[in-house]
């Protein structure tokens, strides 16, 4: 199968839903002729036009909001914030709109968005564009979020984003948007809800996200010299969470390591090891234990960032750590 | 503009539909059958009535926390509205919403809202859908003065100026954020003069006459509709309750009686009424039986409210997600 990037297959399912689906708009800062500022809507506004796919000014409250009212009213928006930390622009509209339209509605109108917006350190970006705090949408009842670690699940999971009826936070990573992988040319979508496993293992279940997901693998390929056969989940959504494959992994292997980009506290991985206490504590050999990145911003000096990102100088200690309880 | 008689008894029959409906409300919360906040639009009646009134059943508004008046003008039924603000199943959101969130996208009510300055980038991107949409639909976004302090204020005129969307901003200016005067939340007098940031026409009018409003609202759809782009309105009046029903002293902390008073002398109803009568459009034996009539239908949402089911306790984990 051909190999395109992570942003290439975000941006052929944006492509095919606006060709299917003349209610798919785009809206962003810097998103037209810019192509985005890690090209994933390149290409998108000179083959569909600047009514299309619109450059915004920076007013993220107000093109978020204009977003939920053109979703209420029969379209089906696109918009990007163009890092995560920008949110914190727009979070009325986020958690007190669009998540809850629907609901304090009693269903009388649906939110049919994509919010799409990107995670992680590595960019030397320092502390205002390059958090990963997804974990601040799971909490908001009313939103999806999505956390595609390869080029094949961020093509399928933007399809059915882009289909779902739901407002979607599309959370990408922006280390990942320039890696390649295996993408079929046709449409297709991923069903929210369903992890894949994307390593099989017995000794230690390790449900990793985003860039996790990789530097997961890399640690189990390090541990397998050493006979340590650790099998890797990716929930791929984390609202919804497939809770089943994750249990069924864990009451496999009777160990969990919880590995994903964001701080430690109140995090996605403490969501994870609190399921996880909670539904199969009695299957456990050894203590759950979260790689994350710690509870501080992110600095900016290089050898402070990379010793900020959870990768595999943390994975590998913390996978032998568990295998040292029989 | 010349009204004609119908139209005009409609103006009236709108505002005292509010007006009764809200002191319903009044008594109901007195009583405690009305429970959490009601932010009563007693006083204000004639900008909803005037701005809907300019408006088709396919035009959409975006409201306010003060929203009923809002929300009657546009063609809400006053049975679930009522059963709403009791949090009875049977109301508009089956009672999940509540007073701050009374909404049908059928008739194009995009909710009022508990956000101040919530509604307008929301009330953008309606206008946005029509024109994507190639529909000629108009979208009225009312909000109050001290909201227009807000980012989301500018942040939405702008982006309907630059893409000449079909919204006409209503800015009811009653003079008060919560407890804090027009004085001490802006340096301007009249927020209309903001419009020119943005290149877009703006207006003063008396917001408790009706006609005025009206007028003002019809120029504004008309531009909208026509593909012109947006406008600013902004509607001088006044709140005569306190910011919500339970605002001790009904607000007297800070506005003295004789301010309260004074506004009350220009009751947006009796003003109208007065000029009906003086123009020979109605007797005040019409009035009366509009009146009454207007009773009837609010006693018979109260019974239908009181009559309803609470939701059940399951019912809350309904609709979080389509």
């Amino acid at each position: 199968m051909r190999e395109i990037t992570y942003a290439q297959a975000i941006n052929e399912a944006i492509r095919g839903c606006m060709l299917k689906d003349e209610r798919v708009v785009l809206l962003g800062e810097d998103i037209g002729c810019y192509g985005g500022v890690f090209q994933v809507t390149a290409g998108l506004q000179a083959e569909f036009g600047p009514q299309r796919v619109v450059d915004t000014p920076i007013s993220e409250a107000g093109f978020v909001g204009a977003s939920v009212g053109a979703a209420l009213t029969g379209m089906r928006p696109v918009t990007e914030i163009m890092f995560i930390d920008f949110t914190t622009c727009c979070m009325d509209m986020i958690i007190n709109q669009m998540a809850k339209m629907h609901y304090m509605f009693g269903g009388r109108g649906k939110v049919p968005m994509v919010l799409r917006t990107n995670i992680g350190a590595g960019r030397g970006t320092a502390a205002q564009h390059s958090q990963s705090f997804h974990a601040i949408f799971m909490h908001i009842p009313g939103l999806l979020v999505v956390a595609p670690s390869t080029p094949y699940d961020a093509k399928g999971l933007m399809v059915e984003a882009i289909q779902n009826d739901n407002p979607v936070v599309f959370v990408e990573h922006k280390k990942l948007y320039i890696e390649k992988g295996p993408v079929p040319e046709e449409m297709y979508s991923i069903p929210f809800g369903q992890a894949e496993i994307k390593r099989e293992g017995k000794d230690i279940t390790i449900v990793a996200t985003h860039a996790l997901v990789q530097r997961s693998l890399n640690a189990a390929e390090q541990v397998a010299k050493e006979g340590i056969d650790a099998e890797i989940v990716d929930p791929r959504t984390l609202v919804p969470l497939d809770k089943e494959t994750i249990l069924n992994s864990v009451k496999k292997t009777g160990r969990l390591l919880v590995a994903d980009e964001g701080h430690r506290t109140c995090g996605a991985a403490a969501e994870i090891a609190a399921m996880v206490a909670e539904e199969a504590i009695y299957y456990l050999k050894a203590p759950i234990k979260r790689v994350t990145s710690p509870d501080t911003p992110v600095p900016f000096s290089p050898p402070l960032e990379q010793a900020f990102i959870p990768d595999e100088k943390k994975l590998i200690p913390a996978i032998k750590s568990l295998m040292a309880y029989a | 503009m010349k009204l004609k008689n119908e139209p005009l008894l409609a103006l009236y029959a709108t505002m005292l539909t509010i007006r009764l409906f809200e002191d319903r409300i009044v008594d109901l919360y007195a009583r405690g059958e009305v429970p959490g906040l009601a932010h009563l639009y007693i006083g204000e009646e004639a900008v909803a009535a005037g701005v809907c009134a300019a408006l088709r059943a396919d035009d959409y508004i975006t409201s306010t926390h003060r929203g009923h008046g809002h929300v009657i003008a546009k063609g809400a039924e006053l049975k679930p509205m009522m059963a709403e603000l009791f949090g009875k199943k049977s109301g508009y959101c089956k009672g999940k919403g509540g007073s701050m969130h009374i909404a049908d996208m059928n008739i194009g009510i995009m909710g009022a809202n508990g956000i101040a300055g919530g509604g307008l980038p929301i009330a953008v991107g309606a206008g946005w859908s029509a024109k994507w949409r190639e529909t000629d639909q108009v979208t009225a976004c009312f909000f109050g003065d001290d909201a227009s302090n807000n980012g989301t204020f500018h942040e939405s005129l702008n982006l309907a100026s630059l893409h000449r969307l079909p919204v006409i901003f209503v800015c009811e200016n009653n003079l008060y954020g919560i407890s804090t005067c027009q004085i001490m939340h802006q340096p301007i007098t009249d927020i209309a003069i903001r419009s020119t940031s943005y290149d877009i026409p703006g207006c003063v009018v008396d917001g408790n006459d009706i006609l005025d409003v009206h007028q003002a609202a019809v120029k504004a759809v008309k531009r909208a509709r026509a593909g012109e782009g947006p406008s600013l309105i902004e509607c001088k009046t006044y709140r005569w309750r306190g910011h919500h029903e339970g605002d001790p002293n009904q607000g007297e902390r800070y506005r003295t009686k004789d301010e309260i008073a004074q506004w009350k002398e220009k009751c947006p109803i009796e003003r109208f009424v007065k000029k009906l009568i003086k123009d020979k459009v109605v007797t005040r034996k019409k009035l009366a039986e509009i009146e009454k009539q207007i009773n009837a239908e609010i006693d018979a949402a109260v019974q239908f409210a009181r009559e309803s089911e609470f939701p059940v306790a399951e019912e809350m984990y309904a609709d979080v997600y389509v």
